[in-house]
């Protein structure tokens, strides 16, 4: 069955007041290489259709991997049953009523068709190139066809087919090892050969990293790094119903200018440049929304269900899947960080003393109102001094609230990086120098 | 379903596969959650497919799909098969299995109540009256409740010659108080942060006694509050029981999984500080240091009948007296050693290739009682329920915050404090270990979302532990 005969079969088949059916249907491959060698190789083709049944304001969730009629049916009354046997819930306002929607073409075919040689060709070039140099990579690239379908009782009906092609690596030498990373939507978004230059760069830039005292200095961030700042305070409260439950970092700072002038970020679900998805998850049309300008917090994103609890506030168009898990809320997946016109190498000219960061990893909140979070530096860490890169040091932890990090925002990089995020969505960064941050150990 | 099988094997062969494995899995759960007042979700995942592993000269491929017939299994295997061959044009080492596994049996994960046979007025009624309870203490902003019941029906089929069919039950759940002023937010759960779940039936919940607990909760996020920060020093810490686990989770059980070791996970999970010539020459911790894996053990989310390379369910040795001892391994990675493997290979589902992952890794308990342990420490913080994690890539360099602490002041527990975090290096601090309490105050807690592999695979895992002592560990590292 198609999308439209799956939808009109389900809201045809319900008794309950309103209906929605989410369906999405992927075709996904990944190749994994180490040691230079690729070591798993898989495929997967699944469907996943999502029944949403209101009754009053009750809703009853049901979801299986089986569009055939007669499982579309039993799935559309497990919805209805256990609709029926929640107690009313008066914070929900109903389904979002239909909408236009902007089409936007993102599917690139040559995503859609990449062979398993194809993508084994392209990890052969890194492999080839980092045992070439004498080192050894590890990585792995995606290709994935996405077709995503909502549809309503009330008059939503939203259809949008997508690709994402991702390629990473990280190439490791005797001791030091360096990141590359590119995704988009289409093929020529990752290009194995400079893929491998950048990582196999970092390597040799990286040979010897001697110890160093932690504290506090200031920081140039590679887009890796700068892109987990953005994505761990999208995670720590850009969603409205973590702001209406009081533990965001942007409760409080609502309004205020919390960072430096020159950070400004906006969720744009329409830009090309992105891995665009014009309608949320309940197929309300993306808005563009404005979410820190000249460093002041505007505000988060909304889903129909958090907007019907403020008076006057209308869904942005970023509902998450519904869960029967529960709400995860909404949350801006295509956010932006507005590039600004400098470079690299004027970032570390511009650096009496500082470090110049690669990546993170293994970031996690240790407390979400300050966004503080902690993690480790990995894969190229250096220190800057007197205006160049001196040395390589060893991997860092840090402990640092990421909203101070942004108020010290100095100098924005002219030059953005798009990079696979949650929910099939992406996030565009630049680097970014910061005057202060906070290091709190180092490993050996 | 035997046919489906054997049609998939058959057809590997013939298309030159020198090893196959197929597993075909239906999994169905639900989850119940309420949050302040309301159902927050209610509903049931239904999923079922099958993948195709295959080994055609030394090189691996799988293929997945949904939907389960004749002709898909044939589209997926041939899949799978070009997979491998493509696999081959980047070719590694050969690829040793060690001896054929040919088990044949089935296995049900033994319950008392059936969570599924559980009405979910039932199920609700319970989260209601917790979720009441918790929200009559003004100071909390969110009560949030939920319960899971998992049922994982897999059959597996090999070229060996083994055919296995397991029915894995899971159940579990928790509460959770979120306390909110101006300026903080402390959120105290039960009884574990990272919902309490293990291979049980609905008695593992009811033996929990959410509503028996949810005034303790709500009070103690309120009283969190106005407690004071945790001091920024070294000192000696007391680690509860569920906190432990967690610690032994990422210091223990991630860095000996052998395909870490091996490099295979470099360019995501990490790879692993405990290198093939530590293996019996390193002292991991102090001699009172025991840590064991197993897949036997009653209620672990690491308890099943056989792995997903249908190598039977074991208990091994990773820690002796202190000292390294053993890893987590699959087949392949336990025949570079030249060992057997103990069973270590499982996938989320049928979507996913097996990867090493942990069992129920544990701490066996000491012969201290937990209140002595307390009563002979003169200065200290005793801390409890996860909060935070963090790990480098090596397994070393860890932090980790949590729920609730206490300062110990000679022998005695003082005042509450908030936001605790504590940091070290993994052997640094299993050397510092210098008190386990005894196996009356040891526990067997289940981490439902252990992340690893591309795609992304979140794996149950168990882990065992008694209240233990560390000493001269810094704390405090906040901000």
């Amino acid at each position: 069955m198609n999308f439209r005969e799956i939808a009109d079969f389900v809201i045809s088949s319900s008794r309950a007041d309103e209906t929605e059916v989410l369906a999405m249907e992927q075709d996904e491959s990944l190749t994994r290489f180490a040691n230079n060698c690729i070591h798993q190789n898989v495929s997967e083709r699944n469907i996943q259709i999502t029944v949403r049944s209101v009754i009053g304001t009750k809703i009853g969730i049901a979801v299986a991997n089986d569009s055939r009629p007669e499982s579309l049916y039993q799935l559309t009354t497990r919805a209805y049953d256990l609709a029926r046997l929640q107690p009313d819930n008066p914070e929900f306002k109903g389904l979002p009523a239909g909408q236009a929607t902007t089409t936007i073409s993102a599917f690139d075919i040559d995503v859609a068709t990449c062979s398993p040689e194809g993508r084994a060709t392209r990890v052969g070039v890194i492999c080839r190139k980092a045992a070439g140099a004498g080192s050894i990579a590890a990585g792995s690239l995606t290709t994935a066809s996405l077709s995503i379908g909502v549809a309503n009782s009330k008059g939503i009906f939203a259809e949008h087919r997508a690709t994402t092609a991702d390629l990473s690596t990280v190439v490791m030498g005797r001791n030091s090892s360096g990141w590359a990373q590119r995704s988009g939507w289409r093929l020529n978004s990752i290009e194995a050969e400079s893929i491998a230059d950048e990582a196999l760069a970092k390597v040799r830039r990286g040979i010897d990293p001697v110890d160093f005292e932690p504290g506090d200095y200031p920081v140039i961030l590679d887009p890796y790094a700068t892109a987990d700042l953005v994505e761990m305070l999208s995670f720590d409260g850009m969603g409205a119903l973590s702001v209406q439950e009081g533990r965001s970092w942007m409760n409080g700072r609502l309004g205020q200018r919390a960072m430096a002038e020159v950070v400004n970020i906006v969720d744009d679900g329409l830009n090309m440049n992105g891995i665009p998805l014009p309608f949320d998850f309940e197929g309300v049309p993306k808005k563009v929304v404005p979410m820190v300008a000249s460093g002041v917090v505007l505000t988060p994103v909304y889903d129909t269900f958090t907007a019907g609890r403020e008076t006057g506030k209308q869904s942005t168009g970023h509902a998450t899947p519904p869960s029967p898990q529960g709400r995860f809320g909404p949350a801006p997946i295509n956010l932006f960080f507005k590039p600004g016109t400098a470079t690299l190498e004027h970032m570390i000219a511009s650096t009496k003393l500082g470090i110049y960061i690669t990546r993170f990893w293994y970031t996690r909140t240790v407390h979400p109102r300050d966004a503080v979070v902690t993690g480790m530096t990995r894969d190229g860490t250096f220190l800057v001094r007197d205006g160049e890169i001196a040395h390589p040091i060893k991997s860092l932890r840090f402990t640092q609230s990421y909203v101070e990090a942004l108020k010290n925002a100095e100098i924005i990089g002219m030059t953005p990086r798009v990079l696979r995020s949650g929910f099939g969505g992406a996030t565009s960064v630049p680097a970014v120098k910061l005057a202060q941050f906070r290091f709190t150990s180092s490993t050996r | 379903m035997k046919e489906l099988v054997d049609h998939a094997l058959n057809i590997a062969q013939l298309k030159w596969a020198r090893y196959a494995d197929i597993r075909i899995i239906d999994r169905r759960e639900q989850v119940v959650s309420v949050k302040n007042g309301n159902v927050d979700g209610l509903g049931d995942q239904h999923s079922q497919g099958f993948g195709v592993r295959v080994l055609v000269n030394n090189s691996w491929g799988f293929a997945s799909s949904a939907y389960l017939n004749k002709a898909e299994i044939e589209r997926v295997t041939a899949l799978a098969v070009q997979i491998a061959n493509a696999s081959s044009v980047v070719p590694g080492e050969r690829v040793e299995l060690g001896d054929p596994v040919k088990t044949v049996g089935s296995y049900t994960t033994p319950v008392d109540v059936d969570p599924f046979t559980v009405s979910l007025e039932k199920k609700l009624e319970l989260l209601f009256a917790a979720d009441a309870i918790m929200r009559r203490n003004s100071g909390v902003k969110v009560a949030e409740s939920s319960v899971i019941a998992v049922q994982n029906h897999k059959i597996f089929g090999n070229t060996d010659g083994a055919l296995l069919e397991q029915v894995i039950y899971e159940c579990g759940g928790a509460i959770a108080a979120t306390a909110v002023n101006d300026t903080e937010v402390q959120v105290r759960s039960y009884p574990n942060s990272f919902r309490y779940q293990g291979t049980a039936g609905w008695e593992y919940v009811t033996n929990a006694d959410f509503v028996g607990n949810a005034e303790r909760v709500a009070e103690e996020s309120h009283r969190l509050l106005f407690a004071d920060v945790c001091p920024a020093k070294t000192t000696t810490l007391i680690l509860g029981s569920s906190q432990l686990a967690l610690q032994i989770h990422e210091s223990c059980g991630h860095p000996t999984e052998l395909d870490r070791v091996y490099g295979t996970e470099a360019a995501f999970a990490g790879r692993s500080f405990l290198t093939t010539d530590k293996l019996n020459n390193f002292r991991y911790g102090s001699e009172i240091v025991n840590l064991t894996a197993d897949s036997v053990r009653p209620t672990g989310l690491g308890t099943f009948g056989w792995d997903d390379e249908g190598i039977p369910a074991s208990a091994t040795a990773l820690v002796k007296d202190g000292h390294f001892v053993g890893y987590l391994m699959s087949r392949e990675t336990a025949s570079k050693l030249g060992l057997k493997s103990n069973g270590c290979m499982r996938a989320e589902g049928w979507n996913r290739i097996p990867l090493i992952r942990m069992t129920n890794v544990s701490l066996e308990p000491g012969e201290w009682e937990f209140e002595d342990i307390i009563a002979d420490t003169e200065d200290g913080i005793l801390m409890e329920t996860n909060r935070s994690w963090s790990i480098d890539d090596l397994r070393l360099n860890f932090q980790f915050g949590t729920e609730v602490g206490y300062e110990i002041k000679n022998g005695q527990r003082g005042r509450l404090l908030k936001n605790c975090t504590y940091g070290g290096i993994t052997p640094d601090f299993w050397n510092s270990c210098d008190a386990i309490a005894s196996g009356k105050h040891w526990r067997l807690w289940g981490t439902p979302n252990c992340g690893k592999g591309e795609p992304m695979q979140t794996m149950g895992t168990g882990h065992g532990a008694s209240p233990a002592r560390f000493r001269n560990v810094k704390v405090g590292i906040f901000k």
